[in-house]
């Protein structure tokens, strides 16, 4: 009677599992909310938290689309370096693009086309050179990181890209007006957030991601297009990337060589953090979400208390990151 | 017969608020082959969980020569003899076969590994097996059968009193079930006591001494196996008699339209030079040996593997099938054997796992989970899906249920042409009884059938004619009174052959 005691064991397993999987990153996010509190009331502010919410925007954009690559299975590590080349691209393409379309809204407009395109080509070669080229996906984004790293810091000359001023001022307010109270960084993120929700949550696609991210071999034997779905992931995720670059790019108003500087790893930590499973198979939109404010949070509440230094950030994420994953496998590792 | 080895005396076993063992009582004589018969879910393999030490009993005692005592957690009553032998292996698949019979014991120099010596010991172990296994290869490597000799050399090198086998032929051929059999012979005689579990009867009636049959988490019997007929096996198990496991075959169909041909078809390494021909309302068997390229050319067929050369035709017409999408838009579905690795998503849930296949048929960008679980409710009715929950994992069913779960996502899509590999590997004989009939239902609506199957006893209940392959070669294609044991045993091993390669022998059938 095997089958009923994995049914038991299984069961157990999973509800312990599930609940954690699917509420830990809320019930964190809560807690940390009210340690922020506790630790400075000012924090809960909605001024503060617009603020932190922000500046999530362009990891949390990036995150959602790491959900997928990480769902089936995949891993992108370029996402950082793709950031920086698509922003030093794109502020180079607008300042040249002036002289012909003046610095107004045509301008920005085409410049944000153009980082889209590149956002999904840059995806795709990715996805392919992994499917066709039957590379492992570490090593390719791997190699991709390297190349746009070095190509941004070339077309930089080293140095800084920074975009005219006359197309900065026009540029200006999508990253610092918002609508009804809302900064458009945060409108667009809840847009992509909700967009990604309804793909992984509701579509076949996002069944697919999922399972070719469980178990690659089945999905083949299911007729799945799993090379196809597999690239899309890329591309999705390329697209969430110049989505961030978008909203980055009027904020600062240049690049340089170290624009997106571990951007990767910063998403990745929100995928993982959210409960989305890095080996894949389950993944978790808004737990990514919940995950990217969280390490945006733990930062500002370090600013804001002052009596642990904010370069400890970084060791905190850490040890976050790593009990986070100790709590989504429920209690002992399987045997 | 003096003391038993191991005894345990009014066993109960719970998980939560389900009793799955009730009140066992059994005994393991020093020296014999007990087997342990019952149906799927009986109780066999936590019986033995426990006396292995992996699970502790809810109520009773266990007794090591006399003695109660505690067996302790999870594999440590290794040391005292009593050796468990999964269904799935344990094997280290990256490490050699050496550093596996080693693995925790191994033996040292001070602080190095005394390599040689585990080598030659390790070759010593084998000999004795009969085993040709090199202990330097890596376990990945290994054909199945020789991964359970290493399992066994493992258990052997433990000094085991008890061994404890479960299911260990599922994966075996005929001769290697001879070889496995010589050895448990030899171990006998060598004083271990050998737990044997298994569904299928024949063996149990050829190698066990006495036998323990369990149903429904009782111990219905314990009686000597040459006083028992496979019959009364089977009626014990399933606590009625059991007549009628293949249905009569419908009359053969040779002169139905041919709804699938494949011609020449190769795949390096593995087919060579395959051709087939499939009717309207036939089943089609085909055997051979482990290793012969039944999967591989019906993989290949279905582009789930490349091949060189050969064409296909589907009613008369050329097919194009590059993947499996492809195949199924011409109507042709494949359930693997391999239904853990290739068939079902274990870690979810029966519904998406039930609409993979036909997702399409859910909606066409989003899934409507309403028709989903109303499918679901559905297959779980007509395919006697029995789960404790509807929204339990694919994983945590049984065999015989993950079987008919993969057979009932695979007919969401609505095929003409089912091919089933190894349709009844590892499944209990009630569930094997259902699949018989299932398949037998699908011919009557017109569909056709390939089942590939290590079974013979399967293959000729079944099939109408019969695909024989040896060494990727189609040796034989035989059908009306040709379809025995015997003649099939003839094409498989060599013995007879017929000119396979010309396209009038094989088409003309």
């Amino acid at each position: 009677m095997q089958q009923s005691l994995a049914r038991d064991a299984g069961r157990e397993a999973r509800l312990r599992r599930f609940d954690l999987k699917l509420w830990g990153p809320f019930l964190a996010l809560a807690a940390l909310m009210v340690l922020g509190l506790l630790v400075n009331p000012t924090f809960l502010s909605p001024g503060n938290l617009l603020n932190v919410v922000t500046r999530t925007a362009f990891i949390g954009i990036i995150a959602v689309g790491a959900t997928f690559v990480i769902t089936a299975g995949g891993l992108d590590l370029s996402v950082g370096s793709m950031a920086a080349f698509i922003s030093g691209v794109m502020i180079i393409a607008m300042n040249a693009l002036v002289q012909q379309l003046g610095p107004g809204w045509s301008t920005v407009s085409a410049g944000m086309a153009l980082a889209l395109v590149l956002g999904l080509v840059a995806g795709a070669v990715n996805g392919i050179a992994i499917t066709r080229g039957r590379i492992e996906a570490f090593i390719v984004t791997l190699g991709t990181m390297g190349i746009y790293r070095s190509l941004v810091t070339y077309i930089a000359d080293g140095g800084t890209i920074t975009l005219a001023s006359p197309v900065r001022a026009t540029y200006r307010p999508v990253y610092y007006d918002s609508v009804l109270g809302i900064p458009y960084p945060i409108l667009l993120f809840a847009i992509v957030a909700v967009i990604g929700a309804v793909v992984m949550n509701r579509t076949r696609f996002g069944r697919y991601v999922s399972a070719i991210g469980s178990n690659e071999a089945v999905a083949r034997y299911s007729a799945i297009h799993v090379d196809r779905v597999k690239t899309l992931t890329y591309v999705i995720q390329g697209m969430c990337v110049a989505l961030a670059v978008i909203i980055y790019v009027p904020r600062l108003g240049s690049a340089s060589a170290t624009t997106g500087l571990l951007w990767e790893l910063e998403a990745i930590a929100a995928v993982i953090i959210g409960g989305t499973a890095l080996r894949g198979g389950f993944g978790r939109i808004w737990g990514t979400v919940a995950g990217a404010i969280m390490l945006a949070m733990i930062g500002n509440i370090l600013n804001l208390t002052g009596a642990i230094s904010a370069y400890l950030n970084g060791a905190i994420q850490g040890v976050i990151i790593i009990v986070a994953v100790l709590l989504q496998r429920g209690g002992t590792p399987r045997r | 017969m003096g003391q038993p080895i191991v005894a345990v005396e009014s066993l109960a076993k719970s998980f939560g608020p389900v009793q799955v063992l009730f009140d066992i009582d059994f005994a393991l004589e020093q020296g014999e082959v007990h087997a342990l018969v019952g149906e799927n879910g009986a109780g066999k393999s936590t019986l033995m969980k426990i006396l292995s030490g992996y699970e502790q009993p809810t109520s009773g005692l266990i007794c090591l020569d006399g003695n109660p005592i505690t067996l302790p957690d999870s594999g440590t009553a290794e040391r005292l003899g009593i050796v468990l032998i999964h269904q799935e292996f344990a094997l280290a698949e990256h490490l050699t076969v050496e550093e596996n019979i080693f693995l925790g014991r191994e033996i040292r120099r001070g602080w190095l590994l005394d390599k040689k010596a585990m080598r030659d010991q390790s070759r010593a172990i084998l000999r004795e097996l009969d085993c040709t296994v090199d202990p330097d290869s890596r376990v990945q490597d290994l054909s199945v059968s020789d991964k359970q000799m290493v399992e066994i050399a493992k258990a052997v090198s433990r000094e085991a009193r008890v061994l404890i086998m479960d299911e260990p032929t599922a994966v075996l051929t005929g001769t290697e079930t001879q070889v496995l059999f010589r050895l448990i012979r030899r171990l006998k005689a060598q004083g271990v006591t050998i737990v044997y579990i298994s569904h299928k009867l024949d063996e149990v009636a050829e190698i066990s001494d006495r036998l323990s049959v369990l149903r429904d988490g009782v111990l219905v019997e314990t009686r000597p196996t040459a006083q028992t007929s496979q019959e009364d096996m089977a009626t014990l198990m399933v606590g009625r008699p059991l007549s009628d496991l293949f249905l009569p075959k419908s009359p053969p169909v040779s002169d139905a339209d041919r709804v699938l041909e494949v011609e020449r078809v190769s795949v390096p390494g593995w087919v060579h030079d395959a051709s087939f021909d499939l009717r309207r309302g036939e089943i089609l068997g085909f055997a051979g040996l482990i290793g012969a390229g039944r999967t591989e050319l019906m993989e290949a067929v279905l582009g789930l593997r490349r091949r060189t050369g050969g064409t296909i035709r589907r009613n008369g017409a050329a097919l194009r099938i590059r993947d499996m999408a492809d195949a199924v838009t011409a109507g042709i579905v494949y359930l693997t054997e391999d239904r853990k690795g290739k068939g079902l998503l274990l870690d979810k849930h029966l519904r998406p796992n039930l609409t993979l296949l036909a997702l399409d048929r859910y909606g066409r960008v989003l899934v409507d989970e309403a028709a989903e679980e109303q499918a679901l409710r559905v297959a779980a009715n007509a395919f006697d899906i029995r789960a404790k929950r509807l929204d339990a994992t694919a994983g945590t069913l049984s065999g015989g249920n993950q079987q008919k779960l993969l057979l009932a996502k695979t007919m969401q899509v609505e095929p003409e042409i089912i091919i089933i590999d190894e349709p009844t590997r590892g499944i209990d004989i009630g569930t094997k009884r259902q699949i018989y009939h299932f398949i037998h239902d699908l011919i009557g609506r017109g569909k056709s059938c390939i089942v590939i199957s290590s079974e013979l006893q399967e293959i000729v209940g079944l099939a109408h004619r019969v695909v024989v392959m040896r060494q990727g070669r189609v040796t034989g294609i035989l059908s009306g009174e040709d379809v025995t044991e015997q003649e099939i045993v003839r094409y498989a091993t060599g013995l007879k052959q017929q000119e396979a390669s010309s396209d009038a022998a094989v088409l003309g059938a």
